[in-house]
């Protein structure tokens, strides 16, 4: 790799979350630039929220965390806890689904944004909570000194997700995880956010891993996308690419039961089945949901392997 | 908050009306009335002055004028004669409220202090060498009788090492602040005991499952330290439920302040009114109960507004 001007944001190796003998996140690889989007997609239970935690060090117990995450060129995996504490908030930032539940419910909206800048700064109080309302000004949130005084069940869904965001901009992360952002959230202020962190990406270069369940949200954001499947990554490829050319059956599943304007139909398509208890598979993980798979396929496990030019699948058919 | 309080004294003077004409009723129903016990002491008395006294006292009265009587006079702040004790009701009770409350307070705030500590090092590991210990213990507190645990710490502190008094206030002739706490110690001990154990099992549940929230796993996703998120972010969420108990609770500690004042012989209201009641000495044991009823109701009150300051979710 010649030429390679400055490090990855984030590049993530052979990275294994095991629960006893059950790896939920099995050998997955990808890595993000400075300014650009990672999308993570998959259904429920595929490992893109245990992937995402594993980023900061907060899978819960008896998860064990493997392999190689390193961020700005530095491994993470295996630091200390004081390390890790030092990096959350500040080099990594998360924000989570639920806006309502992620949020201390009896703490000032503007007192959790500052303690961050309190952490990770050495920022008084004082100075931290005046911070943390030009903070929600820049996410757009209107008088932001009054809404700073809010405990969070006075605000409405969106504009929590906006405080959430904008506690997440607190540290100045150089990667900020957004773990389904929207999810929670109705189409037109889902809009908003993901308005709000395109702008925000422009604005501070960070790296955003974007996870999200839906195909169609995530290519809102993406530049390149990562596809899971019961813990594995099944493909790779920048956004564009994966969307004309899907290689993977379950991709091309994806996009097909995306509704199309110009496309009515009665029923949108649907992938038949669910994600396979991963104590009794041999070979392809989606093989019993698969249109195309043979016998071939239940017998190895395809691995991911280059099928063009920066498009890598986990598939033997393609 | 203003408005909620006044409210809220309004409704305790509504229900101390009640409760007193309940009470007053009750303690008309039971038999016999103060001259029986004048005439058992004095045999001689002829059946002509006990019925003149009878007047005096107004027994010849119907109940509901009596109440009535009794009623308009304590409204003019008159809460009527102790018997027994030759006194008015308030001289009388006002050092047995006070011992009592004392003993309530400190045993109360014992038991919340150890409850907390107990319970959230039980939360931290659930399932963990010291939380099973703790869980043993607070079992043990909530099924050891209160008169049984008093017995065996006179038993041991007092009647075998001589550490403790076994009963009183104070040491007659002494009463220094040493002396009064040497005397508090035990019964303290004894009442808060059973409470700890209660307390520490609603702390430990509640902080485990306030630990599970996604809140708390944004507040270590934002580089917060153990302590701080279980100290800051975790405890005022979880103390929001354990609250209620222990305001609850508060009032069940008159009766076990009963017990612990009969144990220690402490001069406390619960040995006042159960003494007054079997000396039909009526108006101390009515003033005696409705004054453990204000400050069950009083507790209660300061438990809503300790809930609205930790919870800003709810609205006065």
């Amino acid at each position: 790799m010649a030429g390679r001007v400055s490090a990855p944001s984030l590049e993530v190796s052979d990275l294994v979350v095991r629960f006893g003998q059950r790896a939920v996140v099995d050998r997955v690889a990808y890595r993000i630039e400075p300014g650009r989007t990672l999308g993570v997609v998959g259904e429920s239970g595929c490992g893109k929220s245990m992937t995402a935690l594993s980023l900061l060090g907060l899978v819960p117990a008896p998860g064990e965390v493997a392999g190689s995450i390193r961020l700005g060129g530095e491994e993470l995996i295996g630091q200390s806890r004081a390390a890790w504490r030092g990096m959350r908030g500040r080099r990594v930032a998360m924000i989570f689904q639920e806006p309502m539940t992620a949020l201390n419910p009896v703490m000032r909206v503007g007192t959790q944004i500052a303690e961050i800048m309190v952490l990770h700064k050495g920022a008084s109080w004082e100075a931290a909570e005046a911070e943390a309302v030009r903070l929600l000004e820049a996410v757009g949130i209107a008088s932001p000194r009054d809404r700073a005084r809010n405990y969070p069940h006075q605000m409405s869904g969106g504009m929590r997700q906006r405080a959430m965001i904008a506690m997440a901009l607190a540290g100045e992360p150089g990667l900020l995880v957004a773990d389904e952002p929207t999810t929670a959230l109705d189409v037109t202020i889902q809009a908003q956010i993901l308005d709000l962190m395109r702008e925000l990406q422009a604005r501070t270069g960070m790296a955003i891993q974007f996870i999200s369940h839906n195909l169609a949200v995530v290519s809102e954001l993406a530049h390149d996308i990562v596809v899971m499947y019961a813990g594995r990554v099944v493909e790779r490829a920048p956004a564009a690419t994966l969307f004309a050319h899907p290689r993977h059956p379950y991709t091309q599943g994806l996009i097909a039961t995306l509704p199309d304007p110009e496309r009515r139909v009665a029923r949108l398509p649907v992938i038949r089945g669910g994600v396979p208890n991963l104590d009794h598979v041999t070979g392809c993980r989606f093989a019993d949901r698969c249109p195309i798979a043979e016998p071939s396929c239940r017998s190895a496990e395809p691995e991911l392997h280059v099928a063009a030019e920066g498009h890598d699948v986990a598939c033997f058919k393609s | 908050m203003r408005r909620f309080i006044l409210r809220r004294l309004g409704q305790t003077l509504l229900v101390l009306l009640v409760m007193s004409f309940v009470i007053y009723g009750l303690i008309g129903l039971m038999p016999g009335d103060p001259l029986d016990v004048m005439i058992a002491s004095n045999p001689g008395a002829s059946p002509e002055v006990v019925a003149r006294l009878r007047v005096i006292y107004g027994l010849d009265q119907p109940l509901m004028l009596r109440y009535a009587h009794w009623l308009l006079a304590a409204l003019q702040g008159d809460l009527g004669f102790s018997r027994t004790h030759s006194q008015p009701v308030l001289v009388v009770l006002a050092p047995a409220l006070w011992t009592t409350c004392k003993l309530m307070l400190i045993s109360f705030v014992v038991s919340v202090i150890l409850a907390l500590g107990l319970g959230i090092v039980s939360a931290l590991r659930p399932g963990g060498w010291l939380d099973s210990l703790i869980s043993l213990a607070a079992f043990a507190g909530i099924s050891v009788p209160v008169f049984w645990l008093a017995l065996m710490m006179i038993l041991v502190f007092a009647v075998e090492l001589h550490w403790l008094p076994a009963s009183g206030r104070e040491t007659v002739g002494d009463g220094s602040l040493l002396d009064v706490v040497r005397h508090l110690i035990m019964p303290v001990a004894t009442l808060a005991l059973a409470n700890t154990g209660g307390f520490t099992r609603f702390v430990r549940a509640s902080m485990i499952e306030t630990l599970r929230m996604d809140h708390i796993r944004t507040a270590r996703a934002k580089g917060n330290g153990e302590g701080r998120v279980v100290l800051i972010h975790a405890l005022r969420n979880a103390m929001i439920p354990v609250l209620t108990v222990m305001a609850l609770s508060f009032g069940t500690l008159f009766s076990g302040a009963l017990l612990t004042e009969t144990m220690f012989a402490q001069p406390g209201m619960g040995k006042m009114i159960y003494d007054a009641i079997l000396s039909n000495d009526f108006n101390l044991a009515l003033v005696g109960l409705l004054f453990a009823t204000l400050i069950t109701l009083l507790s209660n009150l300061a438990a809503d507004l300790a809930y609205a300051w930790l919870d800003p979710r709810i609205k006065l």
